[in-house]
């Protein structure tokens, strides 16, 4: 600013404001704050690559190459859609629901952008419930994607639906809980190397992708990762509901948000 | 309904063990600038979380236009803005796109762009908040603070890293905000900003409010308000006298007002008539000492804050 700008006057701030308060008013800020963190983390290139490019590169990589074939996670000839298609939803939740929201939430902490919109009409409840939005809302765009890309390689199904919703949800639940308990009690970089590092463990070594044989294999079918895995390929080849899978993630879920309910730090 | 924009009493709030906010009462009047001064820790930042509801009290009761912000936040948030010291702003967004936002969350915005105007918004507009200069990041978080049209606006630090220019602007606006009705709580470590601005200042230390008042009144009621300061060529540890004439000369001054040496000045604080600033050089030239300069000055804010909270670093 190198010239005082004219003032244009007594700044209308003066008015006396109507404070007008009503569930119907309390739903469009929300929805606003959906749009805005949505609209935010598709204008973001690293929020795009984590939540996009990598797992649907991986959906055409594991459906185009004998990996999965080779590494005996389908059977010998098998369809690689069967495996790498649940994989790819896995990997799409758990980038925005956990990895995603956790950077994205620990730098607004730090930068102070969640004490600002908790001092605004939104309220700690509308910010929170206006991310879960968001993540429900890039999920969509991202299942919507996934399942393109699936059909057009030739994948026909079956997929419960019901199943796949109940897992998604949980699945939701439980890392975004787990992600936000993360950016709201450690310091934005940690949380930058924890969520990016957790990632890479729960799609190389967490069941996420492929089920693991053996102790392992049960090991982690008792993480949210593993589980999610579990449920989401249970939903799409066949076997429908996971009952054990989805009883893991609602407990995880719980444990999440008691947790995040108790320690989270908007500072 | 309260009368006062903001009242706060006998509020308590802790960090474990540590009290950082220890029985504070404040009241602010509509359409009045109240200055919250103190050092760093002193408990100003923590007070203004507590009056805007996002930490509860331990105890105490706040109450914005009669509202309790903690349990009527909806309403409150809706009558109080809010600048916060780090920004507030989110990194990836433009300064534009940020304002669109926070104002659809009111119910009745201040349209962006008369915010955007006066504030010189628009020369950064197409940046995001990540590029901005620390300045250029203030005027933003300045809008963000009003945009929701408050009728009590917390500023904390609003001046921080803004050039001079900017600097007046943002104090046109905050003066053209009181003239309208809307109170201000202005927390600053610019102590002629808090001077210029404020029809009340307090000081808090150590959660505690230390002193309460006009600026002019703080100035008057410390127990030196003005004071006059007589310079001399030499320095009066090398100046040609014995240590007994500079104690003889201390001790003469002292008999008029009180007196104390540092540097190359003489201080003497205290209401002086003209036959005790006449005597007083009389004596200062009398010792030997040549004259070079006379001051005789009221105590600035800064003069009594020192008083008040000492001069160590915290």
């Amino acid at each position: 600013m190198t010239e005082k700008p004219a003032m244009t006057g007594t700044p209308a701030t003066t008015q006396s404001p109507a404070v007008t308060n009503s569930p119907a008013l309390r739903t469009k800020r929300i929805s606003a704050q959906v749009r805005f963190e949505t609209v935010s983390v598709l204008r973001n290139g690293e929020q795009l690559l984590l939540s996009l490019i990598l797992p649907l590169g991986m959906l055409v990589f594991l459906a185009k190459t004998p990996l999965l074939d080779a590494l005996g996670a389908i059977p010998h000839g098998g369809d690689p859609l069967i495996v790498a298609l649940p994989g790819a939803l896995s990997l799409c939740l758990a980038s925005t629901a956990f990895t995603g929201q956790a950077i994205a939430t620990a730098f607004d902490r730090r930068y102070g952008v969640l004490r600002q919109l908790a001092t605004t009409p939104l309220g700690t409840s509308g910010l929170i419930l206006g991310k879960l939005g968001a993540v429900i809302a890039v999920i969509i765009i991202q299942f919507a994607l996934a399942f393109a890309i699936a059909a057009v390689l030739g994948f026909t199904g079956p997929v419960d639906v019901l199943a796949l919703v109940c897992a998604t949800l949980l699945g939701t639940a439980a890392l975004l809980s787990l992600g936000l308990l993360m950016a709201g009690t450690v310091r934005a970089e940690a949380t930058l190397a924890g969520a990016n590092l957790i990632w890479v463990l729960m799609a190389g070594a967490g069941g996420l992708v492929i089920a693991h044989p053996g102790e392992w294999g049960t090991l982690v079918g008792y993480l949210p990762s593993g589980a999610l895995g579990e449920a989401m390929r249970a939903a799409l080849d066949g076997a429908g509901f996971d009952v054990k899978a989805m009883i893991v993630l609602l407990l995880w879920g719980l444990l999440g948000t008691l947790a995040a309910r108790r320690w989270f730090r908007f500072e | 309904m309260s009368e006062s924009a903001l009242t706060i009493r006998g509020l308590h709030y802790s960090y474990g063990a540590h009290h950082v906010v220890d029985g504070i009462d404040l009241d602010a009047a509509p359409g009045s600038i109240l200055g919250v001064l103190g050092p760093n820790g002193a408990g100003k930042s923590t007070t203004i979380s507590l009056a805007v509801g996002t930490r509860a009290p331990d105890a105490g009761r706040v109450e914005i236009f009669g509202h309790d912000p903690h349990r009527e936040h909806e309403t409150t948030s809706q009558l109080a803005g809010v600048m916060l010291q780090d920004g507030g702003l989110p990194m990836s967004a433009k300064p534009l796109q940020v304002l669109r936002h926070l104002a659809s969350l009111y119910s009745d915005p201040v349209p962006v762009d008369e915010l955007a105007e006066p504030l010189g918004l628009h020369e950064f507009s197409t940046r995001t908040i990540r590029r901005l200069s620390g300045g250029q990041k203030q005027r933003v978080a300045l809008a963000a603070a009003l945009i929701g049209r408050p009728r009590l606006v917390f500023l904390d630090e609003p001046c921080a890293g803004l050039d001079p220019q900017a600097r007046e602007v943002v104090h046109d606006f905050i003066r053209d905000l009181a003239a309208g009705g809307v109170t201000v709580v202005l927390t600053t470590h610019d102590l002629a900003e808090a001077e210029e601005l404020a029809d009340e200042v307090v000081v808090i230390d150590r959660g505690r409010i230390i002193a309460q008042g006009a600026p002019e009144e703080l100035r008057n009621a410390s127990p030196a308000g003005r004071r006059l300061e007589i310079r001399v060529a030499e320095g009066l540890a090398t100046a040609p006298q014995t240590d007994q004439d500079r104690a003889r000369l201390l001790s003469a001054m002292d008999a008029v007002a009180p007196t104390s040496a540092t540097g190359s000045s003489l201080i003497v604080d205290g209401e002086l008539d003209s036959h005790q600033i006449a005597r007083l050089c009389t004596l200062v030239a009398e010792a030997g000492l040549t004259i070079t300069d006379i001051d005789m000055h009221s105590q600035s804010l800064a003069d009594v804050f020192f008083e008040l909270t000492g001069r160590p670093l915290r």
